[in-house]
């Protein structure tokens, strides 16, 4: 028995953060945001060197053959430096529909490319309903005697506009199956959105009679791309939820007000110490989540589900009052606490709200 | 990470889940707090303690030389969890299991380890914590009640209050003032009473739920042989504190969480609200999986404590928060039952029609208790706040 990190996963948790926070301060994150395409490409060519692209890509496609907990520690780190770009969303829900779904010549195309930082991909589920659930889903996917093809709008899609594939849910008779899409293919057209939320871009993508592949696997693959993500934004999330609160005491320690810092008013002492009382418990949620996927246990999908929610919900609280902490400087564009701010809400839908995800709990759980 | 338990691990849980099953009191004593001040009671539950210690399963991580076995902190787990899952009645003998005994063995001396430690295990010697006074709540530090050295003893004068287990207690832990001109965390010593000194009152107080679960204890120049100090003298409070820390650790336990939860969606499936299951009902599905998933990451939040104790790793901010969460889950586990009850969360235990002998209604109360008793939650926020994330002090 033993309910911890490895060294390793230590070591490489420490260096995604010295990384990072040399290579991606809120300066850094402040120009990406004002770009039109939101994609900091020479930052992403030092990952791929990194190797962190290819992460959790297997090692015949070129990757390190590493799992969720490792790419948790990544994720983590990203989240507490707001990383912009699509990395989420290409080196993990990507990378990880074609580990489990692309045959090994999409694989040898798109993985391999993506493992070396030549590629970005990223995932296209949901539509103008603007929910996750499989019956809101009606893209249309024929198959025809050139392959098939897809039919419908697809929305919110991150980094569509700087991605090399999609990874596209659609509808064939009434099963769901996931489809990889090339976007330089006739009958794609990507419009980027205009979100709250500036460290991420996202994009409708209409497609046409567009062509695409099929991945293997059917409602499985798509039930196991929703455990990833889940447990993919959850890690975002614990990384976003402590630097807000490491912000917020840092400020309480230096502004006076009445004469002391506001630190040592017990207001924002307890309000600091809600914060940590829900994060420590859920960081170690979240850790057997990614090890229960890259171990397959038996309840992979209710505890992904589980961490989505519950760090999603402090995610959004803790910015919350860390903003409030602040008071009105929190509230400028200029102080930097409204990017982990619009952030949280960005990781509260995507993917599937906290409310999805306790339902599917339940339903898992026969309550 | 690695969750699997090693296969003598899994033997051993399963000889630990047959032996209760074999072994567990059927009558005379329950997993609820109720009727705790009778004189059957204690009998059959020091008997109950001294089984469980005969067969080996209590405080197994003790040291071998004060009748423990030395074994890692894993077996223990598995023991608490086994006893949670049967439903086992809890220790008479908690405060020394849990709180006193694991103190003695950081700061005790070597005769006061020998003499006290091996009565705790069987329950030959029931403890009661002597903290609280009526003017020191959550300003613990602030107490009065004096011991003075005459010769070789102290003399102590003055007040405890909310004493849970005094009327049965055989032995005290408590905080005295030694040196009142000090500045008050450095005036502080940690003694061990006994009881039945002559001088000593223990006055049953009733708590909300009608039960005489905690008392007034006075203290008239009671005598105290000087080798029953703990540590050195006007040096309790850091003694007091690791107790506490125990405290702290015992109160907020995951294991009871999870018991507690798997009672409450059992209720839920058998009430019936408007022509369906209530665990049909959106807005309660929403809020017992909300519950559900705070217990797991409490039941996750210890394992990852088990293996830094194995590890070796003091512990660090994750440990303050204990206390805090496991209470406030506890009574918010209790509160959900309560509404899922409906009107029945009116009755008490005297009424036939109460459900369940009326445990929710009890655990709602008694779980508020603890979200006092130990350090309310708001004095948990500030220890988080200024020990974990060293916010400036405001007193």
């Amino acid at each position: 028995m033993d309910f911890g990190l490895s060294e390793e996963q230590r070591q490489l948790k420490e260096s995604a953060r010295a990384f990072l926070s040399g290579e991606c301060p809120t300066t850094f994150v402040r120009k990406v945001m004002a770009t039109d395409d939101g994609y900091p490409g020479e930052l992403y060519d030092q990952m791929a060197k990194l190797g962190w692209a290819g992460l959790i890509v297997p090692e015949k496609f070129g990757g390190a053959g590493l799992g969720m907990l490792d790419m948790a520690m990544i994720l983590e780190e990203g989240g507490y430096a707001a990383l912009p770009g699509p990395f989420l969303f290409s080196s993990v829900l990507a990378a990880s529909a074609l580990k489990l779904g692309g045959s090994d010549a999409l694989n040898s195309k798109w993985l391999t490319a993506l493992a070396e930082g030549k590629a970005i991909g990223t995932v296209a589920i949901v539509e103008s309903a603007g929910s996750i659930d499989a019956r809101d889903i009606s893209a249309i996917a024929t198959r025809g005697d050139a392959g098939w093809h897809l039919e419908g709008t697809k929305m919110f899609v991150p980094y569509a506009n700087v991605a090399d594939f999609i990874v596209v849910a659609g509808k064939h008779d009434s099963d769901i199956f996931l489809f990889v899409v090339d976007t330089k293919s006739p009958g794609v057209t990507i419009r980027t959105l205009k979100n709250l939320d500036l460290t991420r871009r996202v994009s409708s993508v209409e497609l046409k009679d567009a062509p695409a592949e099929r991945l293997g696997g059917g409602a499985d693959l798509f039930t196991k791309l929703i455990d990833v993500a889940a447990v993919a934004v959850a890690a975002d999330s614990l990384g976003g939820t402590e630097r807000a609160l490491e912000m917020a005491v840092d400020y309480s320690k230096v502004r006076e007000q009445f004469g002391k810092p506001i630190g040592s008013f017990q207001a924002l002492k307890h309000a600091a110490a809600e914060i940590v009382a829900d994060v420590e418990p859920a960081r170690a949620m979240l850790w057997y989540a990614a090890y229960a996927q890259d171990t397959d246990a038996a309840d992979a999908s209710r505890t992904a589900s589980m961490a989505k929610a519950r760090l999603c919900d402090i995610y959004s609280r803790g910015t919350d009052r860390a903003v409030l902490m602040h008071g009105g400087i929190g509230f400028t564009w200029e102080h930097d606490m409204h990017l982990w701010f619009k952030r949280a809400r960005f990781n509260e839908s995507y993917f599937g709200s906290p409310a999805f995800y306790r339902e599917r709990v339940a339903v898992l759980g026969e309550y | 990470m690695d969750l699997q338990f090693t296969s003598e691990e899994e033997a051993f849980r399963l000889k630990v889940r047959s032996w209760l099953v074999e072994n567990m009191p059927t009558s005379g004593l329950s997993d609820t707090r109720e009727g705790r001040d009778d004189k059957t009671w204690l009998a059959r539950a020091k008997a109950w303690q001294r089984r469980l210690y005969e067969a080996g399963y209590i405080a197994l991580a003790w040291p071998k030389e004060y009748g423990g076995q030395a074994m890692d902190p894993v077996r223990q787990s598995i023991v608490n969890d086994e006893m949670v899952r049967a439903r086992a009645p809890y220790n008479v003998g908690a405060s020394g299991l849990g709180m006193l005994g694991p103190t003695l063995i950081s700061w005790g001396n070597e005769e006061q380890k020998q003499r006290y430690l091996p009565k705790i295990l069987t329950a030959e010697e029931i403890w009661c914590q002597g903290y609280s006074e009526p003017g020191a709540g959550s300003d613990l530090a602030s107490l009065k009640t004096r011991a003075e050295i005459v010769g070789d003893e102290f003399v102590v004068n003055g007040q405890k209050v909310w004493t849970s287990g005094a009327q049965y207690a055989d032995m005290m832990f408590c905080l005295v003032r030694t040196d009142p001109e000090a500045p008050k965390h450095r005036g502080i010593s940690y003694i061990l009473i006994d009881m039945h000194t002559p001088g000593i009152t223990v006055r049953p107080l009733v708590q909300m739920t009608g039960d005489r679960g905690f008392n007034e204890v006075f203290f008239d120049n009671v005598r105290v042989p000087r080798k029953n100090l703990v540590a050195k003298l006007n040096e309790g409070w850091i003694v007091a504190n690791a107790t506490l820390f125990h405290e702290r650790n015992m109160l907020g336990s995951a294991s009871g969480s999870e018991q507690r939860f798997n009672r409450l969606l059992a209720l839920a499936k058998s009430i019936t609200r408007g022509g369906r299951p209530l665990t049909e009902d959106p807005v309660f599905r929403q809020r017992l999986v909300e519950l559900e998933t705070r217990v797991e990451a409490m039941r996750y939040h210890s394992l990852r404590q088990l293996t830094d104790q194995i590890r070796g790793k003091n512990p660090g901010v994750e440990a303050m928060i204990n206390k805090l969460v496991g209470t406030e889950l506890n009574h918010d586990l209790a509160t959900a039952a309560m509404e899922a009850m409906g009107d029945y969360s009116m009755l008490s235990r005297d009424d036939e029609a109460a459900l369940d002998h009326a445990y929710w209604p009890y655990e709602w109360m008694f779980s508020l208790g603890l979200v006092i008793g130990g350090g309310t939650s708001h004095i948990q926020k500030n220890i988080i706040a200024e020990r974990g994330l060293k916010m400036p002090k405001s007193r």
